[in-house]
């Protein structure tokens, strides 16, 4: 897992079934030191929002998962709302 | 999952079993600024109505295989939604 935070939504109408109803959020993934290093876009399962730091599943079957489907083009999905994590940065 | 802007179409006539009617588009990945962001590539189109211009989001890897039917297709990237706003 990865943690992330959110930077914002992303809005799609046309998309794989899979997607149909599911919320996007645009996620920066947070380095050791808590910076941001890169994105993702992910599955919110736990009502983030925008500027919740927020635990990133990022690994394909895990992430089916939480859909109860053995298929599924998914990859990542939040999984938790942080409420404290400490960077020590190595 | 990554975002994309559609730049160009693919049309390859010779295909090995699995391929026949996909369609490929080439996809030039985006940064969360919606700038260009690494190499171009070429992405099996799953909504089936996604065009140039357009901003996409897709899969990578074995979750592209799980995009298109039937499962497993052998393909390495996958558009699965076609974005109409982001918000950041």
């Amino acid at each position: 897992m990865k943690v992330g935070k959110v930077a914002g939504t992303v809005v799609s109408t046309i998309n794989h079934p899979f997607y149909d109803g599911q919320k996007l959020l645009l996620c920066h993934v947070l380095d050791r030191s808590g910076e941001p290093d890169g994105y993702t876009i992910a599955v919110d399962r736990v009502d983030a929002g925008v500027g919740d730091t927020v635990l990133i599943v990022d690994e394909g079957s895990s992430a089916r998962q939480f859909f109860g489907l053995d298929t599924g083009p998914v990859r990542a999905v939040i999984a938790g709302i942080v409420d404290e994590v400490e960077f020590s940065d190595g | 999952m990554q975002l994309g802007r559609v730049t160009g179409t693919v049309v390859a006539t010779i295909k090995v079993d699995g391929l026949e009617g996909v369609r490929f588009l080439i996809v030039q990945p985006v940064d969360e600024h919606l700038d260009p962001a690494g190499t171009p590539i070429v992405a099996a189109d799953a909504v089936h109505m996604a065009g140039p211009g357009e901003l996409v989001y897709f899969v990578a890897s074995r979750e592209a295989a799980e995009a298109l039917e039937p499962r497993f297709v052998p393909v390495d990237h996958a558009i699965v939604g076609i974005v109409d706003e982001v918000h950041v």
